[in-house]
């Protein structure tokens, strides 16, 4: 199996792959107008503020949407697997997999609660996948 | 751009439709062109402005022998060309260029002279999407559908709807990639893609390509073919990740932009003959009829099952079997306008009856970008 796509991390986005390495999902909220945002940018995309901050967010989120795709893609092996946004619970939206759950319609039920779990790849780069929430 | 004051003059796809393996990319753009311009009845000394995506301008105005005053080479996708057609409106009403040559070409099957696929694993899409596992459109565009369908109340079986009625437009159109009927089970029995998606829920994957040629209102007059007037025009971009999409359950880039051709037209929905709605994959349609506000949201299921967009139905939509059935080079966008420009033409194969407006609503990328062009055959 090829080995799997990865992000290239930029100066803008550079915290965002360092918190994930660490275990953290980290977000961007604004100093102007609090509007929380994803993906990471130096600035607010709600009033263009510059004054913003990196926070910790709870790895908490909803199952918003996703499908089961039937043709994998080569690195993502031969099984077919999710592909999901979920809503976080400080707002914003995000795609990711979600794992530790059989990949059929029945499990992956809409509004389900989800957690952030971290998957260690090459380069340093870890992943945000998400499971569903315990309890 | 004054409604009425620009008019398409020249019109046609390429010779060739569906399977092209003898073409390249930039071949089928010049196909298109050269097919255009006799349609017009111009060559390319009488054209001094270009407008093309997926190649730059500079390559199709050198490509044809095009000096330029105006080049476009707006590209956000499968919309592109309805873009190019407002800017090429602008452009002719402000004096920047007199006629405008407007190409599509994509060897979508075939490949042949085609850019790779690919995106930068440092774009924003590189990093946030790419990672989890898209590949092609039907693991991106269909992201939000679930959402979608449970918002609305809608079922696998509304989508299924979609792909059946347009077949039956297919089937009245020769050129049409896939002809033979097909029913709702045959839909939801097909191979799954990406669930809830299976097959012929999808578009086609196909080589073509497209032309269009603008001028003034005055200068058509003494043109060979009948003017189709620009009478209303809108375009909007949202975001280049469909994860990013504002509300999975409606397009922020169909609503601007089919507000800003309805106002800009000045006309009600009930005026309206004839639709296009690019239907890369079964839930586009029902999106477009309820942001462009022909339907109520959570109505349009019901509005296509109950054949109001079928064949002698009150609104007639993708009438050339649309991307599901008629054609899909990859943006399809050219084919709308082009079957647009056909049935005020008075040409289309599936022809609707002293059709006077119609509408070619675009989406680009996956709902990253829209474009509207309403159009008339009155003055």
């Amino acid at each position: 199996m090829p080995s799997r796509i990865l992000p290239q991390p930029t100066p803008e986005t550079q915290h965002f792959w360092d918190g994930c390495r660490e275990g953290v999902l980290k977000l961007q909220r604004c100093g102007c107008c609090a509007h929380v945002y994803f993906p990471p940018r130096p600035f607010c995309p709600d009033c263009s503020s510059r004054d913003v901050e990196v926070f910790d967010a709870s790895g908490k989120a909803l199952l918003w949407s996703y499908v089961i795709n039937h043709r994998p893609r080569p690195d993502m092996g031969s099984e077919p697997h999710s592909i999901a946004v979920v809503k976080l619970a400080e707002g914003p939206q995000m795609m990711t997999n979600i794992v530790e759950c059989p990949q059929e319609p029945e499990f992956l039920v809409l509004d389900m609660p989800v957690e952030v779990v971290f998957a260690e790849q090459e380069g340093g780069i870890s992943l945000p996948f998400f499971k569903p929430a315990e309890g | 751009m004054n409604p009425k004051s620009v008019a398409v003059v020249g019109a046609a796809e390429t010779t060739q439709m569906g399977r092209i393996p003898d073409v390249s990319v930039i071949g089928l753009h010049a196909d298109a062109a050269l097919n255009a311009m006799a349609d017009a009845g111009l060559s390319a000394k009488d054209i001094d402005g270009v407008a093309c995506a997926g190649i730059s301008p500079v390559e199709l105005a050198h490509y044809m022998g095009i000096t330029p005053t105006y080049a476009d080479g707006t590209m956000v996708g499968g919309c592109s060309f309805m873009l190019h057609v407002r800017h090429a409106a602008a452009a002719i009403s402000n004096g920047l260029c007199n006629t405008v040559l407007i190409t599509h070409g994509e060897s979508g099957r075939s490949r042949v002279g085609a850019a790779p696929f690919g995106r930068s694993p440092a774009s924003l899409m590189g990093q946030f999407e790419m990672p989890f596992g898209v590949t092609s459109p039907p693991t991106m565009f269909t992201v939000p559908v679930l959402r979608y369908l449970k918002e609305r109340g809608y079922t696998e079986e509304d989508l299924a709807w979609v792909a059946v009625i347009q077949r039956e437009w297919a089937a009245l159109n020769p050129r049409a990639s896939m002809k033979d009927p097909i029913t709702v089970d045959d839909v939801l029995n097909s191979p799954m893609i990406a669930w809830p998606f299976r097959l012929l829920m999808c578009c086609l994957v196909t080589d073509g390509g497209g032309a269009l040629i603008l001028t003034s209102a005055d200068r058509a007059k003494d043109m060979p073919q009948r003017p189709v007037y620009i009478l209303g025009t809108g375009e909007s971009v949202e975001t280049p990740m469909v994860s990013q999409m504002e509300d999975f359950t409606t397009s922020k880039a169909f609503r601007v932009s089919g507000k800003k051709a309805f106002t800009e037209a000045g006309i009600s929905h009930s005026d309206v003959d004839h639709l296009m709605i690019y239907d890369a994959f079964a839930h586009l349609p029902l999106y477009g009829l309820e942001d462009l506000g022909f339907c109520e949201r959570g109505e349009a299921a019901e509005f296509i099952r109950n054949r109001n967009t079928a064949i002698g139905g009150k609104l007639p939509l993708n009438t050339n079997g649309g991307g599901l059935s008629y054609m899909h080079s990859g943006m399809y966008g050219m084919y709308a306008l082009q079957e647009s420009v056909r049935q005020l033409r008075g040409t289309a194969e599936a022809q609707v009856d002293g059709a006077k407006i119609s509408i070619a609503h675009g989406v680009g990328g996956m709902f990253a970008a829209s474009g509207t062009i309403i159009m008339t055959n009155e003055k």
